[in-house]
């Protein structure tokens, strides 16, 4: 039985005060180290003429907050992913999903000169939508149906393909700088402006993820099964695909790829507390902001004063946990 | 009583059409079974009847109303479905997995009713799964894990239940088991059953009622003994069966049989 399947709002709660207390690390520490009450008058009596006062209003607040945000964003669409396709690989970077918003961030460098952070999102969105049909439709042609590793390996192939096509585009439009920063993935230098359309876009969306979550359990139970329990499974699924492209888009839009957030998240998740969605969303996403939080302090310690790409981070995490997964799950369904 | 009937449908996978205008008639209160060669359309029909399948064309009447035009979710409390050999997401307990029976019944975020966690432990009492109850399904063995999704589906509170191939991979003991559980739901619970099997004896020992199918076409339907005949196996399975009366039961068995031989001059064809 999962370790924290008892007392599950408990455990929410202690979870949040985690999240709360990691972000709060993640306002003190960094190039300059910052004193939790300097962080504090920084709120409630705020001076303009200090600049520490000024780098946590305008730089470490906005990054822990959008760290969180889309640490829980990327957890939640794969999470969602995983229990719609029954794929244990299931993950917006492994799908071809970020890379697909990668994508069209780069043709947007290009064709779209000075695009505003609503319109990158967008772009990102469709990218992000382009990007898993492709991975979708080559699975689809696989002789002897889709089983995890096959559709893992179309994701991997499509993500390199576009990863390809837009390091390709960058370098001939001479915008490769820009887009390099979205290939490695930061929160680094996140605008207030980006974190309240994080939460304007992506909060009503993550509620609709809980309020769908029963549903997607359900479905977990496979397609006729829930059909025969009165589900109607392809609203559902729409729904559901809906949420991922919107989740993964803006987050790779604000952070660009951060690898496997989406599949290690769950599958811990799923280990501490059980399968049943309504709480593997909201845990999901409380676990994923933690971990991102966290990765992201690692990338400003790991050598200051530079910054190592959280992308790295969390490659470095998840990509031994991929093939682990892979060796022991590939061949399984959800 | 719960009616079910399907009206000349005709069903297809891409341009083939599977079943060619069949009308059936499930009689209520009764154990029905399908049965009929590999790949005859039995499955396709049953899943059209719960749904699950499309139909190109005809209609599927559930208590008077046409199941393409009723809420999925009303014909979810009307009628279960038990797809073959459905899997359950590792981690998910036996409780867990026949709570989900009640979905139909529940609204919004689905919070328990008195009455939804009585229905679940009377469907484990009656599948005899209540003492494993907290162990996950995946864990359980074939015939413990059937059972279970029987439960599943006893849950849902239905006079009408659909099973689709309900003991394959199951053993002999097991088989019964399952069989013997079907039985008395309806002799007890007066459930209308219609599953697909494939074993002959057991559809004739479990079975008010025999639809037996071939091309996607019925072939026979009737009693026992009216369907299980030398003349109808022949037609149906392209079989030369020996069939004798069951000395208590009446029901016909089939004793032995051996594939139709174009000379027909099998050994257990003499007295045909």
């Amino acid at each position: 039985m999962a370790m924290l399947s008892k007392r599950k709002p408990f455990w929410a709660t202690m979870s949040f005060f985690a999240l709360v207390t990691a972000m709060a690390a993640s306002i003190c520490l960094g190039a300059a180290d910052i004193s939790l009450s300097t962080v504090k008058d920084s709120l409630f009596a705020f001076n303009t003429a200090d600049t520490n006062h000024q780098i946590i209003r305008e730089v470490r607040i906005p990054r822990a907050i959008a760290g969180a945000l889309i640490g829980a964003y990327l957890a939640m669409a794969g999470t969602i992913m995983q229990g719609m396709t029954r794929n244990p690989l299931g993950d917006p970077s492994i799908m071809g999903i970020t890379s697909g918003a990668a994508f069209g961030i780069a043709i947007a460098f290009v064709w779209l000169q000075e695009a505003t952070s609503l319109q990158l999102m967008m772009v990102s969105f469709i990218g992000a939508a382009f990007g898993a049909s492709l991975v979708f439709g080559v699975g689809a042609l696989s002789i002897g149906g889709l089983t995890p590793v096959k559709l893992a390996l179309a994701g991997a192939t499509i993500s390199s393909l576009l990863i390809s096509l837009s390091t390709a585009i960058s370098i001939h439009f001479n915008v490769a700088k820009q887009i390099d920063f979205w290939f490695a993935g930061s929160v680094n230098g996140v605008q207030w402006m980006e974190v309240v359309l994080l939460l304007l876009i992506g909060g009503p969306v993550f509620i609709l993820g809980l309020l769908i979550s029963k549903s997607l359990t359900v479905l977990s139970l496979g397609e006729e099964v829930s059909k025969g329990l009165g589900q109607r499974t392809k609203f559902v699924k729409i729904v559901c695909v809906f949420i991922i492209l919107v989740l993964s888009g803006i987050s790779v839009s604000v952070a660009g790829v951060l690898a496997f957030i989406g599949l290690i998240v769950p599958h811990i998740t799923r280990s501490l507390i059980g399968i049943d969605y309504r709480w593997l969303i909201l845990f999901s996403g409380l676990f994923g902001a933690i971990l991102v939080v966290l990765a992201d302090i690692a990338a400003r310690m790991i050598q200051p004063p530079f910054e190592t790409p959280l992308g790295a981070i969390t490659t470095l995490i998840g990509g031994p946990f991929f093939l682990y997964l892979a060796r022991r799950e590939g061949g399984k369904i959800l | 009583m719960s009616k079910l009937h399907a009206e000349q449908v005709t069903i297809s996978y891409g341009a083939a059409d599977i079943v060619r205008d069949l009308t059936v008639d499930i009689p209520a209160g009764k154990v029905t079974t399908i049965i009929g060669p590999n790949g005859c359309g039995k499955s396709t029909l049953l899943k059209t009847m719960a749904r699950l399948k499309e139909a190109k064309s005809g209609a599927v009447y559930l208590n008077g109303g046409v199941i393409q035009k009723m809420a999925t979710k009303e014909i979810a409390k009307q009628m279960a479905i038990l797809p073959q050999t459905p899997e359950a997401p590792s981690g998910l307990t036996v409780y867990e997995l026949i709570s989900y029976g009640r979905f139909p019944h529940q609204s919004g975020f689905g919070t328990m009713t008195a009455h939804d966690r009585e229905m679940i432990e009377w469907s484990m009492d009656v599948t005899s799964v209540s003492e494993f109850r907290n162990r996950e399904v995946d864990a359980l063995s074939g015939g413990q894990r059937q059972r279970v999704w029987i439960a599943m589906a006893l849950a849902q509170e239905t006079e009408l239940i659909l099973l689709d191939e309900p003991t394959t991979y199951l053993d002999l003991s097991h088989q019964l088991e399952v069989l013997e559980l079907l039985q008395s739901l309806n002799r007890e619970e007066h459930r209308t059953i219609v599953m697909v099997l494939h074993d002959l004896n057991h559809a004739a020992r479990f079975a008010d009622y025999i639809v037996a199918m071939r091309n996607g076409e019925i072939v026979s339907e009737g009693t026992p003994n009216a369907v299980m005949t030398k003349g109808n196996l022949r037609e149906v399975f392209n079989i030369d069966a020996e069939i004798v009366q069951h000395p208590r039961s009446g029901k016909p068995i089939c004793l032995t049989y051996d594939l139709v031989k174009s000379s027909q001059l099998s050994l257990a064809g003499t007295g045909y």
